[in-house]
């Protein structure tokens, strides 16, 4: 293979892996470090309506992913009630019913929103002009309010503004006090915008602030520019835009709470906010994956629990090629350091650290008594195993009565390693002497707590955990290590005296 | 303490990563490899080629096959039990002497045929072999090593690593065992390193644990008049080992035997770097030089070629007169 072809694969791996991981943390946002918090908001809507008797329905707007807030999860709670989500052009909906139900009835509806920096505006399809007809005197009124407006106007949105001034109170005229005694206020203005041709809709949303109970939602005007922009209007106060704590709750320009088979029907709101931790937030995001968000939180948690721990393997082995490439440290074994390091996680450093060199020795010297008995080395091998389990269960059940409970995870050593390491250790005690032993015994020991200290830190484990595009970036500077023809860091000690004459 | 990787540059020392891509993965197949870790396949292919080895004196294979060790051994004075597929030296035993009482090692220590069972038993169980596969232990016979060089080696056999290239004899030392290596002549467990003369065999350099050296440890034996005897015929029959294996990056250890001159004791396909220290020069320049030779040269001719570049300090010694030794030994 030539080498245009590997530096190919490992650019395209590079690349694939840059590019997931960018994609995951611009379309997801998922942060790049875990410490970062996270504003979520907490809103819960009370339905309430006194049931006739008979059947009942209660239709509940709900909300969608919108510019500045993205849906964590929502739950529902109205016990003997049946429940769907309906789903249309217009907007998701929640919908209640039951065969029978008398009295005051409560159904609650509560959603986690997640605070995004996500400026993007959606697509909301814009109402077609709706036919206006006025009856006298109000058709005359209509018609000065709108001249007035449009003559001080250069477009839909400044027409708006001016439509909506001269009904706020310094301004307001004899037409538009006469207009509000026979209409309300929101729906009257978007009746006059849509006379003028403007294309309008009231819709509702809902001011987020902290710890607010029993609130209702406020309506506001989607004003249309043309198809596809289109800006919010504050109706009291002809405010352009949307404020950062406005949520909108229903965007169709439908009625927020139907209810059939009720009276007294009214919605309230009460709300939240929380700081969590921004990996926790991403975590229980809706899974909408598709294959390039492809993602182990769709996983159960215990799977999740397993990857986490997998996922850092590639670390360790990065930092093993490291150590033995460019450092050219010695291990006994290729691989072992990282299998220790993993257990090192289970015990954390210190207990593992000391658990592990306490068994090794000891093993090494109940294996220096077997090399006498002149054993075949399957079985001696198995005899290793068992006295190290043997040794394990002294050493917990002596730390706990000494009441140490750290002891107690020495057992997630693997057994197999533990012994073959001993045997190893041993053969190379006998083959090459203390030293040796020494030398490579340290390098694996040093070597897997750096392996440790990287799949330990929280930074490593967010990202890897988080970011699948990292291990092919792992997988590319591990190919590129391996293409490494140089010396190694101890190899500059190892030829220094050649260097001398 | 440490050297700049400009100088090591500048002098041509070759690095792990560097052999490990550039000259073991380029050169050698890895479907080749059995040839050389099995001891055993090294020796009946040398004996096709044509190429001296020590005796043989038996193979054992089962583990009840070791009950057959003694009649085995029974009239020979000193053997060597050592795993076909060991690596790095691991498993070799050498008995020097044997008494009524027991195996005597060069070393002084006394074994006996339960200590020799027990190393059979784990030869064969894959404790000294690559990967722990189940090995054959082989019994040699002990090499009558030259009078000339016992002065230079302490307890055990002294050998020659002459490390081939594409054919061409590259780079020569001798390995001197000592009492910290306990009579192996491996340079990490503490042998002495002394670099040779491609073109006379002379010493040129010595070095022990990476440290340069004139004179022997344990001997005291100054090293700079060390002079391998028989040393064009003994690069002519290492040089033969890349036909033999087609192996192109190899490592041969050759030895001298009183009677029957050069033998091929070893083959060794991933050869070290301490060679380089012990002849205080890089191996960059020869492989470059050899990289850049026609392939189908004739073995004399490859290391007339060798004797003639690569001696030492661009000059050419007169390749010394030496009358042929006897050919007494057959080629096992």
């Amino acid at each position: 293979m030539s080498r245009l072809t590997f530096y190919l694969i490992v650019g395209l791996l590079m690349v694939l892996g840059i590019g997931t991981s960018l994609h995951r943390h611009i379309q997801m946002e998922v942060p790049w470090t875990p410490g970062e918090q996270r504003q979520v908001w907490e809103v819960e809507a009370v339905v309430d309506f006194t049931a006739l008797g008979d059947s009942a329905r209660a239709e509940l707007a709900l909300p969608s992913h919108q510019r500045g807030y993205r849906i964590l999860t929502e739950n529902t709670a109205s016990p003997g009630y049946g429940l769907s989500f309906l789903q249309d052009e217009t907007g998701r909906r929640a919908q209640w019913s039951i065969r029978s139900a008398t009295g005051s009835q409560q159904l609650y509806y509560s959603v986690r929103l997640l605070v995004t920096d996500d400026k993007r505006k959606r697509q909301i399809a814009r109402p077609p002009l709706r036919d206006v007809s006025w009856e006298r005197p109000y058709d005359t009124a209509a018609a000065q309010v709108i001249e007035r407006a449009w003559m001080r106007s250069a477009d839909p949105y400044t027409f708006t503004r001016e439509l909506i001034r001269d009904f706020s109170e310094d301004r307001q005229g004899e037409n538009a006090r006469l207009l509000l005694t026979q209409f309300e206020r929101t729906p009257l203005l978007v009746r006059l915008l849509n006379q003028a041709g403007v294309h309008a809709r009231e819709v509702s949303g809902l001011m987020l602030e902290d710890g607010r109970r029993r609130q209702a939602l406020t309506p506001w005007i989607m004003v249309f520019e043309d198809e596809e922009n289109w800006a919010l209007f504050d109706p009291r106060t002809a405010e352009q835009g949307q404020p950062e704590n406005l949520l909108l709750w229903e965007t169709g320009g439908r009625a927020v709470l139907e209810v059939q088979g009720g009276t007294n029907s009214r919605v309230t709101f009460s709300m939240l906010s929380r700081s969590q931790p921004a990996a926790a937030a991403v975590r229980s995001q809706l899974a909408d994956d598709t294959l390039l968000n492809f993602s182990i939180h769709s996983l159960p948690l215990e799977e999740q629990a397993l990857f986490q721990t997998i996922l850092l393997i590639p670390i360790g082995a990065l930092v093993v090629v490291f150590l033995r490439i460019l450092v050219g440290i010695k291990t006994s074994g290729t691989f072992m350091p990282v299998l220790i390091a993993l257990a090192f996680i289970q015990t954390t450093l210190p207990t593992g650290l000391i658990g592990f060199l306490l068994v090794v020795s000891v093993g090494l010297v109940i294996r220096n008594y077997l090399s006498y008995l002149n054993l075949l080395l399957v079985a001696r091998v198995s005899a290793v195993i068992i006295t190290v389990i043997a040794i394990i269960s002294i050493f917990t059940v002596l730390s706990y009565r000494v009441g140490l409970n750290a002891g107690l995870t020495i057992t997630f050593f693997p057994m197999i390693i533990l012994a073959w390491t001993i045997e190893r250790m041993s053969i190379l005690w006998e083959e090459e002497g203390p030293k040796e032993v020494l030398i490579q015994g340290g390098g694996s020991l040093v070597t897997a707590v750096l392996a440790y200290l990287a799949m330990n830190n929280p930074w490593i484990r967010h990202i890897t955990f988080n970011f699948l595009g990292v291990q092919l970036i792992i997988m590319s500077l591990i190919l590129l290590l391996g293409n490494y023809t140089g010396y190694r860091l101890l190899e500059l000690r190892r030829f220094k005296p050649v260097t001398e004459d | 303490m440490w050297a700049r990787p400009s100088q090591l540059l500048r002098r041509g020392i070759i690095g792990m990563n560097r052999r490990n891509i550039r000259y073991i993965g380029r050169y050698n197949s890895r479907r080749l490899y059995p040839l050389v870790d099995d001891k055993l396949k090294t020796k009946l292919l040398a004996e096709k080629h044509g190429i001296t080895t020590p005796a043989l004196i038996g193979t054992v294979t089962t583990q009840f096959g070791i009950k057959g060790l003694r009649e085995m051994i029974a009239g020979h004075s000193g053997f060597v039990i050592k795993p076909a597929k060991g690596s790095g030296g691991k498993g070799i035993l050498v008995i020097e002497r044997v008494d009524q009482d027991g195996f005597i090692k060069p070393s002084g220590v006394r074994l006996g045929l339960e200590d020799l069972h027990r190393h059979v038993s784990n030869i064969l169980s894959g404790l000294y072999s690559l990967g722990g596969v189940p090995d054959v232990a082989m019994i040699e016979g002990l090499i009558n090593f030259d009078e000339q060089l016992s002065e230079y080696t302490y307890e055990g056999v002294p050998d020659i690593r002459v490390i081939i290239f594409r054919g061409y004899p590259v780079m020569a030392m001798m390995r001197l065992s000592t009492a910290a290596s306990d009579g192996k002549a491996n340079l990490h467990q503490g042998a002495v390193g002394v670099g040779l003369d491609i073109a006379t065999g002379t010493a040129v350099r010595g070095v022990q644990f990476d440290r340069s050296r004139r004179d022997h440890p344990d001997t005291g034996h100054e090293l700079a008049s060390l002079r391998i005897p028989d040393w064009t015929s003994l690069l002519e029959l290492a040089a033969g080992c890349y036909e033999m294996t087609g192996l192109g990056y190899l490592g041969t250890d050759m030895v001298i035997d009183r009677d029957c001159g050069p033998m091929l004791l070893e083959l060794n396909a991933r050869p070290g770097l301490a060679i380089q220290m012990a002849n205080g020069e890089g191996l960059r320049r020869r492989l470059d030089l050899v990289e850049t030779q026609p392939e189908g040269v004739s073995v004399k001719d490859r290391v007339a070629f060798s004797q003639e570049h690569f001696a030492r300090r661009g000059e050419l010694r007169a390749a010394p007169a030496e009358p042929e030794l006897a050919q007494s030994c057959a080629s096992t």
